[in-house]
């Protein structure tokens, strides 16, 4: 190369941030996302390390120490969130039953994604039967209540981890079939779509490397949507008894068995409503964060 | 054809697009000629200008030419082959697109080398080395520094983005390039330049052009032939002398006075042609254009013209058809 001229007009503003380290700036400046952020990697952190955290096998009964109550409510450091009605202590059984939460919403939300994102995609790209054929399913899918499914299915298979896990994985990809499809249809109108076919790109091509970065964004936000979906459903399923099974710690199980001693001990299901209610926050903070950050109107 | 010539290196025999339009939910579908009958002869080394209104098929053509879209009839030749008998492989390799809009063209995830250098890696051509070496060539040639290879197209300009479209499409040194408006999304100062880029990689590299425009100045600077679409048809074809010194066919005149002049104080010209754009789906009968015709008489109405040679090339118009019933009315 020569010499470059710093005065050249079409050199001049090359200068801008890249479109990562502008992420990165919006990323970092959104309080919403941050926090959402911060929590979910702290109860990830929890769940991962619970062995090393738990101060008492979740498992071991005590009838001796039955429903004793948590620090505030005059109980004694031993057991700092209280026991429950088999004596097990409380806290070991919050911090085991992130670990259910989490990977019922992780592999959940992994399975319908792949699902959705599949038929969403396939959709929007090829137009056609193939919209006809999908937008049926997920019309059909739109038609089936959730919990009454799940409970239908569960029912006959039985609750276990597993069985929760691919029920709502398998029920769950609406969402994603729906956004998929219509940003796909958005983005497959693009002008650099048909560049790279008439570069000829194989259409695997086309899809992965040229539509799929300009949707993962949405994408991103409809996995944690489903997160929190997926989890609030295991807790409503475990409520019901036909989630996770006991003595598995699950926080739904957990307020399914403190709702008998409700009116004389409510911590019993304060305590795992409360972690509920606060991972469940946590990812919504963050899925409405990364929609914040990655909508197109924010970008200048 | 009798006007094939051998060294047609892009050539359109009777080209026509039909889509079916659905109109309402339970509407039947109802066709759409988007491009009707379209025959056209590129010779090697030429630069076609493609001229008309929004809407008058100019973008499907260039979509049929570009393999995108399938013509319902008609045959399109590149080099006297066949395109559907092409693979699309082959065809990427002579044939590459410059697209109107730099904003849409380019893929805003990726970075500019990953841009340029795709057409190389899609094809499989040398390793990351060679790609770079080629992109830096392409990115010279062009006129862009070789350091934007790493930036990201919402890092650059209008003007700076359509020579990256530029680039892309040189790459693979193809032998024809489908240039779809590619000024009218910029700045009037970035478009002498993009311009006079073209004109010169066009003597650099013996390129042939096809340039799509609706601006008839822009065609002027660099085309050597004009086609004027009207409603999926080529009225008119002629040299660029030719047609802009005596156009044939009124709707070209009419073209002709719509340019903006710079003299101030003129104002913007009256095209005369009164009417809004007929609808697609709803052609007029009889010749497309005489709803909005200033000569157009009854047999315009009802009866389509034919194609009639001229010294220059080609026109549909009763006008200018000796054999027309319009001139002797007792054989009608």
């Amino acid at each position: 190369m020569t010499q470059l001229d710093t005065q050249d007009p079409i050199l001049a503003e090359i200068t801008g941030p890249t479109p990562g380290q502008m992420l990165r700036k919006r990323v970092f400046g959104h309080q919403g996302l941050m926090i959402g952020l911060v929590v979910l990697v702290i109860l990830t952190l929890v769940a991962i390390f619970a062995p090393l955290l738990a101060p008492h096998d979740p498992y071991a009964q005590s009838l001796m120490t039955r429903m004793e109550p948590p620090v505030f409510l005059g109980g004694d450091w031993e057991h700092p969130l209280g026991t429950d009605h088999l004596g097990r202590d409380y806290l070991s059984r919050l911090i085991y039953g992130a670990r259910v939460s989490l990977m019922i919403g992780v592999i959940a939300a992994l399975i319908s994604g792949v699902i959705g994102t599949a038929m969403g995609v396939a959709a929007g790209y090829f137009g056609g039967r193939v919209d006809m054929v999908v937008t049926f399913l997920i019309n059909v899918r739109l038609a089936m209540p959730v919990v009454l499914v799940a409970l239908a299915v569960v029912a006959i298979l039985g609750g276990s981890l597993q069985v929760v896990i691919v029920v709502l994985g398998l029920l769950l990809w609406d969402r994603f079939a729906v956004v998929m499809r219509a940003s796909t249809l958005q983005v497959r109108g693009r002008e650099y779509v048909a560049a790279a076919r008439a570069i000829g790109a194989s259409t695997p091509r086309v899809i992965l490397s040229e539509i799929m970065p300009n949707i993962a964004n949405n994408l991103i936000v409809v996995v944690t949507l489903e997160m929190a979906h997926a989890i609030l459903l295991e807790a409503a399923l475990s409520f019901l008894g036909l989630g996770v099974q006991p003595p598995t710690p699950s926080w739904g199980l957990m307020v399914s068995e403190g709702k008998n001693m409700m009116l004389f001990e409510p911590w019993m299901v304060l305590i795992p409503g409360a972690v509920l209610f606060v991972l469940v926050l946590a990812i919504n903070l963050m899925g409405d964060g990364l929609r914040d950050v990655t909508a197109p109107e924010n970008r200048s | 054809m009798s006007n094939a010539s051998a060294s047609a290196v892009l050539e359109l025999r009777g080209v026509t697009k039909t889509y079916h339009v659905k109109q309402g939910l339970f509407g039947t579908a109802r066709p759409l000629t988007a491009v009707n009958d379209v025959s056209l002869s590129l010779p090697r080394g030429e630069v076609l200008g493609l001229v008309g209104e929004s809407g008058c098929g100019k973008s499907t053509l260039a979509k049929i030419l570009l393999g995108l879209e399938a013509p319902t009839a008609g045959q399109v030749l590149v080099d006297g082959e066949e395109i559907g008998a092409q693979d699309r492989m082959t065809l990427a390799r002579r044939i590459q697109p410059i697209f109107q809009d730099p904003y849409s063209s380019l893929n805003p995830r990726k970075s500019i080398f990953d841009i340029v250098s795709l057409p190389l890696r899609v094809h499989g051509i040398g390793d990351r080395a060679h790609w770079e070496k080629e992109v830096r060539s392409i990115l010279d040639i062009v006129g862009l520094p070789a350091r934007v290879m790493n930036t990201f197209p919402s890092q650059m300009s209008g003007g700076q983005r359509q020579r990256v479209a530029i680039a892309r499409a040189l790459i693979m040194k193809p032998e024809i390039v489908i240039c779809d408006e590619p000024t009218s999304a910029l700045d009037v100062s970035v478009q002498s330049q993009i311009l006079n880029l073209l004109g010169d990689l066009r003597s650099e590299f013996g390129l042939t052009y096809l340039f799509i425009s609706h601006d008839l100045a822009v065609v002027e600077h660099l085309a050597t032939r004009v086609a004027v679409m009207y409603l999926g048809r080529i009225v008119e074809e002629a040299g660029v002398a030719g047609l802009f010194d005596e156009a044939a066919h009124p709707y070209t005149q009419a073209l002709l006075k719509s340019v903006l002049t710079p003299e101030p104080g003129l104002g913007v010209p009256d095209t005369q042609l009164g009417m809004a754009y007929p609808n697609p789906i709803d052609p007029p009968s009889g010749c497309h254009f005489h709803p909005r015709c200033p000569m157009a008489t009854e047999l315009c109405k009802t009866t389509a013209p034919r194609p009639v040679e001229t010294p220059g090339g080609r026109v549909e118009c009763h006008l200018h058809d000796p054999q027309s019933p319009m001139h002797n009315p007792k054989a009608a």
